[in-house]
C-alpha cells in the first residue's frame, strides 16, 4: 500500500500558478459527509483528472465549484484570488464552465437558443442570436466543434449535444472547463475526438478538470490526477509517475483483482436461439436489425456496445416487455420452444415462469420499488409465485422469511428487511436484485449493467455470483457498456452498433481497440456488413 | 436513514396541518368580527352535543368515507382522481334506475341490487378517464374535472327530460318504493329500546362504510392486486419490468375508485333523500380529496378524517343557523386542510425533520 | 402542419360565416355576445399559458378568477370606480397566486392539489366575506354608472355602419365593447411577442422545458417561475374583474361557473400557444352564446338540448386530450417542482 501522504507532499509543481485551488472544503448532507477537508491544486493550462468510485464525492465537489452547493467549510481560490461561489452566475463570471454528465439542454430549442440562454445581450433576442451565430462560427473553426446552429437539439446525436454543452461554456468565455464523466455516452471514436478537442483547448491555455471513473482515460489524457475515496482526497500525483494499478488501489483503499477468476466454460445445448430479430419503434426508428445469436447452457455471452445501440430494446423484448407501439419480427426460442414477441403471451410474468431471470439495466427505475421495504422488493416480479401467496392474499410472512434469508446469504447491509430500498447503498440495492433473480435458478439470466453505480467490493461479489450461475450450467446474456467487465466475465463477446451485431469475438483473442472499432460501426471486412453471428460460425475447440 | 420516525410522519404532520388550518380559520372568523371560540362551541354543541347532532355527523362522515376511499385507491396507483363528484352523481343515477325499475320487495334485496347499480355507474364514469390515461396518456386530473361537468349536465338532462314524474316541476325523480327504504340508525336504536338520533339521516350505510374501510385496507396491503397497484403507483417502468400490466391495473384501480365514489349514493340517495335530486352529491366528492390527504391515504386515517369533516359539516350547518357565519366557512377550512396537508406539506415537514435530526444528533453526541 | 395549426381558426370562422348567412341579425347579436363571453376565457387562458409555459400547472384559475370577481365588485361598489375595482381584482387574484407559488415553487408541493385548494378557498372566502360585508347571501350590491366598465364607441362607428359586410362588423362587433375586451385581444399578439421574441420569453419557455438548463446558466428558476405565476395572477385578475364589472353588474356566488376550467381546456386545445388560444376561446365563447340564444338548438334532424351545448367544451377537451385531434404535448417540466440534482 502506498502511503497517501507521500503523494500529497511530493507535488513538485505547487509553485506553478493555480487556476483552481481548494483548501479544506467540507460538505455534509444531513448525516452524510460528502466531502471532508478537501485540498486540491489545479495548475493553469493543465488537464487534471479526478478519479474515484461512485459516491466518493467527486460530483459534490464539482457542484460546489459551480455554485450548486455552499461548502460547510473551506476556501476556494480561482487564479490565486479567494472567491465565494454563491451561485452558478458567480462561477460563470469567474470563468468556470461545466459540462454535466446529464446535459442541461432545452430539447426543443435550437442550438443557438441554447447557447445564448442566460447570457443574452439585452431584452430582445434578435441581436443576441446574430452575435452568437458569429461567435459560434469562429469557435467551430478554432476547436473542431461543428454543429448546425439552427438545428433543434433533440435532433442531434449525443456526441453533438455534448459539443453544444462545450460551446455553451466557451461562449461564456470559460477558462476552466469541468467535464463530469464525459465519455459515458460516447463511442470510443467520439471519445477520441473529444480528447483531441480537449488537447486543443489546453493548447490555448485553458484549464480542464476531467471527472471520471475510467482509469484508461486518466492515463491517456491527464497531466495530473487526484484520487477521491469516501469523501476525502487521498492522493494527488503526476499521471506520468503513476500506474492504473496504483490508482485503483488508492480508489478502493486495498488491492483489487481487476480480473475475475474463472474456469473455462463448458457450454452444453443452446438455451436461447435468436433469429433475425428486428424491431421498429413507435416513432418508426429501426432499433434492432436482424439480430441472430445463440446462448448455450453454461456460458456467458457478453454484449458490448455504447449505450443506445439497441441493447435496452433487446433486453426488453427478451424480458417480455417490448416498448409500446413497437413492431417486432423474427423468432426467439427458449429451450426449443418459441417465445411470443408480442400480444398476450408476451408478458414479463410469463417469461419468468418460462425460466428467464432478469437483472435490469436500471435498478432504481426498474429493478426495485425504491419506496418499498427490502422484503417487499424480494417478491417484486415474483409476486405471483405460489410460495408467496395464500389464495387471494399474499403471504407476507413467507416473503419476509425469504427476504431475510437472501439478505443473509448475499451479505446485504444493513441486514434490515423492513428498511425501504432507497435507504440502501447502490451496491446493496443491486445485491437485493441479484439475489432475487439468481436464487430463482433461471435457465437464462438477462443482465443489464450489473455493476453500474456499485462499489468495487460489491462488484467482485456480484461477478462471482454470475460466474457461479454459469458454472451451474445456466445461460447468461450480459449487457454492459464497461468493456473491461465484458472482457473479464464473458466467454464470447458480441458487439452491438446501431441495432446490429457487428461481430463476435473471443475475449482472449481480441483487444479493446478491435472491439472499439466494432462499437463505432466499423465492420469486419471493408464495408461488407457482417453475417449473423452464431455459435456454429465460430471456430471449434475453444470451450 | 429516514429523517423522521414514522409516527411523526403519520400523526404529527397531519395534526400540525390541521392546527394551522384551524388557526387561520379562526383568524378569518375574527376578521369578519365573530368570536372563534363561540363558533367552535356552537359547532361542537351542534355536531357532538346530542344524538341528533351525532346522527348528522355520522351521516356526513359516511359520505366522506366513501369518497375518501375512492381518492385513496386511485392515489395508490399514482392517479389523482378528482372526479369523485361526478362518479358519486352517476352512482346516484344507478341507484335510482335500480330502485325505480326493478321490483324489489324488501330493502334487504334492494340494498345489494342498488349497491351494484351505484358501483357500476360510478365505475363506468371513471372508466373513460381511466382508459384514456392508460392508453393515450390523457391527464386524468383534467379529464376527471371535465367528467364532473359532463356528469352534471347529463344528470340535469336525465332528471329534467327523462326521470321527472309527469306534472312535477321539480328536477327530481319519483320517490323510491317504500319497501326499499333503508333502516335508519334511529329506527334500529328504537328497536333496541333506545331513543337515539331521532329524525337524523344516518342509516345502515354507515356500517357498510366501516366495512369498506376494512376491505380497502386488505385490498391495498394484503392482496396481490393491491401490491400491483402500489408498485405501479411508485414506478411505472418498474411495474412493466415486473410483469404488471399498467393499462390493466390503472383501469382496475380507477374502476374500484369510481365504484367506491358511486357507493356513496347508497347513503345519500337511497338512505336519505329516497329519490334522485339535482346536485345530490353537494361537494362530498371534493371533500374526499381533503379526507384522503388528511387521512394519509390509509383507511383508518380516512375514517378519522371523515368523522372530522362530518363534524365540520354538521357543525357548519349549526353555525349558519345560530350565528351570522355562513356555512361556507367549512369550504374555507376544507381548502386550508387540502392546502396544508397536500400542497404545503413540506412547509410543515421540513422544520419537523430538522427538529428530529437535531434531536438525533444530540443523542448521538451524548452517547 | 400549418393546416392543422389553423384548424380551430377555420372552424370558428366557418361557424361565424354560416351563421351570418343563415340569419344575419341573430349572428351579429350572437357573435357580439360571444366576443364578450370569450373575454374572461381568453384572459384566463393566456394567464394559464404563462404559468404552464414556465412549468407551473394551474388548475386554480377558476378560484383566482372568482376571488378577483369578488374583490373587484366589492371595491367598485364601495368606491364607485371600476378602475379601482380592477386593481382590487388583480390584488385578490395575485394573493392566491402567491399561495400557489409558495406551495409549488418554494415548498415544492403538489401543484394540482394546491390548485384544488385555491379553488375551494376562493369559493368559501368570497361567500364568507361577502355575506359578512353586504348581507346579501354572498352577492355584492348591483353596480351602476362608473362602478362598471362601459362600452366604448370607436371612431367612425356610426359613419361606417352602412358599408356592406365590413360596416356591421366594425360598428356592431368591434366597436362598442368595454376597454377590457380590447385589453384581452391586445394580449394575444403581446404574449406571442414576449414569448418568442424576448429574453424573458426564452427563459420562460426554457424553465418550463428543462429548469436545470436555466439554473446552470446562472438564472434563478425560482424568480422566473414566481414572475410567471404573478403574470398569471394579474391576467386572471383582469378576467375576474371583467366578469363582475364588465360582463355583469356585480358579484354573484360561484359566478365563474367553471370558466376557469374551460380556459384550461382552451389552453390544452391551443397547445399552449397564444394565437391558437384566441381561436379556442372564441370557439368556446361561440358555443356559450349559441346555447344562450337557442336553449334547444333545432338542427332539423335532431334537437340539441342546452345541457349538451353547456357540456360541449368539456367533451371537446376530453376528445382533444385523448389525442384524436392532434396530440397536445404540455411543457416537459410542467407540474414538477425543480430540485437541484448533484
Amino acid at each position: 500500500m502506498v502511503a497517501a501522504g507521500n503523494l500529497m507532499g511530493g507535488r513538485s509543481d505547487a509553485a506553478a500558478p493555480a487556476a483552481i485551488e481548494l483548501r479544506g472544503i467540507s460538505k455534509a448532507f444531513g448525516p452524510v459527509q460528502a466531502n471532508r477537508d478537501i485540498n486540491l491544486h489545479v495548475p493553469k493550462g493543465s488537464i487534471h483528472g479526478i478519479i474515484g468510485e461512485n459516491g466518493a464525492g467527486k460530483s459534490t465537489l464539482m457542484s460546489i465549484l459551480y455554485g450548486f452547493y455552499k461548502p460547510d467549510a473551506g476556501e476556494i481560490l480561482v487564479n490565486g484570488r479567494p472567491i465565494t461561489i454563491a451561485d452558478s452566475q458567480t462561477a460563470i463570471r469567474a470563468g468556470i464552465g461545466m459540462v454535466f454528465q446529464h446535459f442541461k439542454l432545452v430539447q426543443n430549442f435550437t442550438v443557438l437558443e441554447n447557447i445564448i440562454l442566460g447570457v443574452e445581450d439585452g431584452a430582445l433576442l434578435r441581436p443576441s442570436l446574430s452575435k452568437a451565430r458569429g461567435v459560434l462560427k469562429r469557435l467551430a473553426a478554432e476547436y473542431q466543434l461543428n454543429v448546425d446552429p439552427d438545428e433543434t437539439v433533440e435532433n442531434l446525436s449525443v456526441g453533438h449535444q455534448q459539443r453544444v454543452e462545450i460551446l455553451k461554456a466557451l461562449y461564456r468565455q470559460a477558462d476552466i472547463l469541468i467535464l463530469d464523466e464525459p465519455t459515458g455516452v460516447l463511442t470510443p471514436a467520439e471519445a477520441d475526438h473529444l480528447f483531441r478537442i480537449l488537447e486543443g483547448l489546453k493548447a490555448e491555455g485553458k484549464t480542464i478538470i476531467l471527472i471520471t471513473h475510467k482509469l484508461r482515460e486518466i492515463m491517456e489524457i491527464t497531466d495530473n490526477v487526484s484520487v477521491m475515496r469516501r469523501g476525502e482526497m487521498v492522493a494527488s500525483v503526476r499521471t506520468a509517475e503513476t500506474s492504473p494499478e496504483q490508482l485503483a488501489e488508492l480508489m478502493v483503499g486495498r488491492k483489487v483483482l481487476l480480473n475475475v477468476q474463472k474456469a473455462p466454460a463448458r457450454p452444453q445445448a443452446p438455451v436461447l436461439e435468436v433469429r433475425d430479430l428486428a424491431m421498429v419503434d413507435a416513432e418508426g426508428v429501426e432499433r434492432l436489425r436482424s439480430i441472430s445469436f445463440d446462448i448455450r447452457a453454461g456460458e456467458i455471452l457478453g454484449l458490448a456496445g455504447v449505450s443506445g445501440n439497441g441493447q435496452t430494446q433487446l433486453l426488453e423484448i427478451l424480458g417480455g416487455y417490448p416498448p409500446k407501439g413497437a413492431r417486432i419480427s423474427g423468432t426467439v426460442r427458449m429451450n426449443g420452444a418459441p417465445l411470443p414477441l408480442s400480444g398476450r403471451g408476451c408478458d414479463a410474468g410469463q417469461r419468468r415462469r418460462d425460466g428467464i431471470g432478469h437483472i435490469p439495466e436500471d435498478r432504481q427505475v426498474e429493478g426495485l420499488i425504491m419506496d418499498f421495504a427490502a422484503w417487499e422488493n424480494v417478491a417484486f416480479g415474483w409476486h405471483d409465485a405460489p410460495e408467496f401467496n395464500k389464495g387471494w392474499v399474499m403471504d407476507n410472512d413467507a416473503i419476509r422469511r425469504d427476504a431475510e434469508a437472501k439478505m443473509e446469504r448475499f451479505d446485504v447491509r444493513p441486514r434490515d428487511a423492513n428498511l425501504a430500498a432507497r435507504n440502501f447503498s447502490g451496491g446493496n440495492q443491486q445485491k437485493i436484485v441479484v439475489a432475487r433473480e439468481i436464487e430463482r435458478n433461471p435457465d437464462l439470466l438477462l443482465i443489464g449493467q450489473p455493476t453500474r453505480g456499485v462499489d468495487i467490493g460489491a462488484i467482485e461479489f456480484i461477478h462471482k455470483q454470475i460466474v457461479a450461475l454459469r458454472d451451474a450450467g445456466k445461460a447468461i446474456l450480459l449487457v454492459s457498456v464497461e468493456l473491461d467487465e465484458i472482457l473479464s466475465l464473458s466467454d464470447r463477446v458480441a458487439v452491438m452498433f446501431d441495432g446490429r451485431i457487428m461481430g463476435e469475438r473471443l475475449p482472449g483473442q481480441t483487444t479493446t481497440g478491435e472491439l472499439g472499432l466494432l462499437m463505432a460501426g466499423v465492420t469486419d471486412s471493408d464495408g461488407v456488413p457482417p453475417g449473423p453471428a452464431r455459435v456454429t460460425d465460430l471456430p471449434e475447440g475453444r470451450a | 436513514m429516514d429523517k423522521m420516525p414514522k409516527w411523526a410522519d403519520v400523526i404529527l404532520t397531519p395534526l400540525i396541518s390541521l392546527i394551522l388550518a384551524m388557526g387561520i380559520s379562526a383568524l378569518v372568523i375574527l376578521a369578519i368580527g365573530e368570536s372563534p371560540w363561540e363558533a367552535l362551541t356552537t359547532m361542537v354543541e351542534g355536531a357532538l352535543g346530542s344524538s341528533y347532532g351525532w346522527g348528522f355527523t355520522l351521516y356526513y362522515a359516511t359520505n366522506f368515507i366513501f369518497t375518501g376511499l375512492a381518492v385513496m385507491v386511485a392515489y395508490h396507483a399514482a392517479l389523482f382522481n378528482i372526479g369523485g363528484e361526478g362518479q358519486a352523481a352517476m352512482g346516484g343515477l344507478g341507484v335510482a334506475l335500480v330502485l325505480l325499475y326493478l321490483p324489489l320487495p324488501h330493502w334487504g334485496l334492494a340494498l345489494p341490487a342498488a349497491m351494484i347499480g351505484a358501483a357500476l355507474f360510478g365505475a363506468a364514469w371513471a372508466f373513460i378517464p381511466a382508459i384514456l390515461q392508460a392508453k393515450r396518456g390523457s391527464h386524468i386530473v383534467i379529464t376527471t374535472i371535465m367528467f364532473n361537468f359532463i356528469a352534471a349536465a347529463a344528470l340535469n338532462y336525465v332528471l329534467v327530460n327523462l326521470l321527472r314524474p309527469v306534472g312535477s316541476m321539480d328536477p327530481a325523480s319519483a320517490r323510491f318504493p317504500d319497501a326499499t327504504n333503508l333502516p335508519s340508525l334511529s329506527e334500529i336504536a328504537a328497536g333496541l329500546g333506545m331513543d337515539w338520533g331521532r329524525n337524523t339521516p344516518v342509516n345502515v350505510t354507515f356500517f357498510l362504510a366501516v366495512l369498506a374501510c376494512v376491505l380497502v385496507w386488505a385490498l391495498i396491503w394484503r392482496t396481490r392486486l393491491g401490491y400491483q397497484i402500489r408498485a405501479l403507483g411508485k414506478s411505472e417502468p418498474g411495474a412493466v419490468y415486473a410483469g404488471i400490466n399498467p393499462v390493466r391495473i390503472t383501469v382496475i384501480a380507477m374502476l374500484i375508485s369510481g365504484g367506491l365514489a358511486g357507493l356513496m349514493a347508497i347513503n345519500n340517495v337511497m338512505g336519505e333523500s329516497e329519490r334522485l335530486v339535482l346536485n345530490a352529491v353537494e361537494g362530498a366528492g371534493f371533500i374526499g380529496i381533503a379526507v384522503a390527504l388528511m387521512g394519509r391515504n390509509h383507511p383508518f386515517g380516512i375514517f378519522l378524517a371523515a368523522l372530522l369533516f362530518g363534524f365540520l359539516y354538521q357543525g357548519g350547518g349549526e353555525l349558519a343557523l345560530w350565528t351570522s357565519i355562513p356555512r361556507e366557512l367549512i369550504i374555507v377550512i376544507q381548502a386550508l386542510v387540502i392546502l396544508f396537508t397536500g400542497a404545503l406539506d413540506n412547509m410543515v415537514r421540513m422544520p419537523l425533520e430538522r427538529v428530529f435530526l437535531a434531536a438525533r444528533r444530540n443523542k448521538g453526541a451524548a452517547r | 402542419m400549418i393546416l392543422k395549426d389553423s384548424l380551430i381558426a377555420v372552424i370558428v370562422l366557418a361557424i361565424c360565416v354560416i351563421w351570418a348567412l343563415a340569419d344575419g341579425a341573430a349572428a351579429q347579436q350572437g357573435i357580439g355576445s360571444a366576443l364578450r363571453l370569450m373575454t374572461p376565457l381568453l384572459l384566463a387562458c393566456l394567464a394559464g399559458l404563462y404559468s404552464e409555459r414556465a412549468g407551473v400547472f394551474d388548475i386554480g384559475l377558476e378560484g383566482k378568477m372568482l376571488m378577483a370577481a369578488f374583490t373587484a365588485a366589492s371595491v367598485a361598489y364601495l368606491t364607485g370606480s371600476a378602475w379601482l375595482g380592477l386593481a382590487a381584482g388583480i390584488a385578490g387574484s395575485l394573493s392566491l397566486s402567491l399561495i400557489h407559488g409558495l406551495a409549488s415553487i418554494t415548498f415544492m408541493g403538489n401543484q394540482l392539489i394546491s390548485g384544488v385548494a385555491i379553488n375551494f378557498l376562493a369559493s368559501g372566502l368570497t361567500v364568507l366575506v361577502g355575506q359578512n360585508a353586504f348581507g346579501l347571501g354572498g352577492r355584492t350590491p348591483a353596480l351602476t354608472g362608473t362602478g362598471r366598465f362601459q362600452p366604448i364607441t370607436l371612431p367612425f362607428a356610426e359613419t361606417l355602419r352602412g358599408v356592406p359586410v365590413l360596416g356591421p362588423i366594425y360598428s356592431g362587433l368591434i366597436s362598442g365593447q368595454t376597454v377590457l375586451v380590447y385589453v384581452a385581444f391586445a394580449m394575444v399578439p403581446l404574449t406571442w411577442w414576449v414569448l418568442f421574441r424576448t429574453r424573458f420569453g426564452l427563459r420562460l419557455r426554457a424553465v418550463g422545458e428543462n429548469p436545470a438548463s436555466v439554473d446552470t446558466a446562472g438564472v434563478s428558476v425560482t424568480r422566473l417561475r414566481y414572475t410567471a405565476v404573478a403574470i398569471c395572477g394579474v391576467l386572471t385578475g383582469i378576467a375576474g374583474a371583467y366578469l363582475a364589472t364588465g360582463l355583469s353588474a356585480g358579484f354573484v356566488k360561484e359566478m365563474t361557473a367553471g370558466r376557469g376550467f374551460i380556459a384550461l381546456a382552451a389552453l390544452i386545445f391551443a397547445k399552449w400557444r397564444p394565437w391558437q388560444a384566441l381561436f379556442a376561446t372564441f370557439l368556446f365563447g361561440l358555443l356559450e352564446a349559441i346555447a344562450n340564444l337557442y336553449p334547444n338548438l333545432d338542427l332539423g334532424i335532431i334537437t340539441v338540448p342546452s345541457m349538451f351545448m353547456n357540456a360541449l367544451p368539456y367533451i371537446l377537451t376530453v376528445v382533444i386530450l385523448a389525442g384524436f385531434v392532434g396530440r397536445a404535448i404540455p411543457p416537459r417540466a410542467g407540474g414538477e417542482p425543480y430540485v437541484k440534482e448533484r
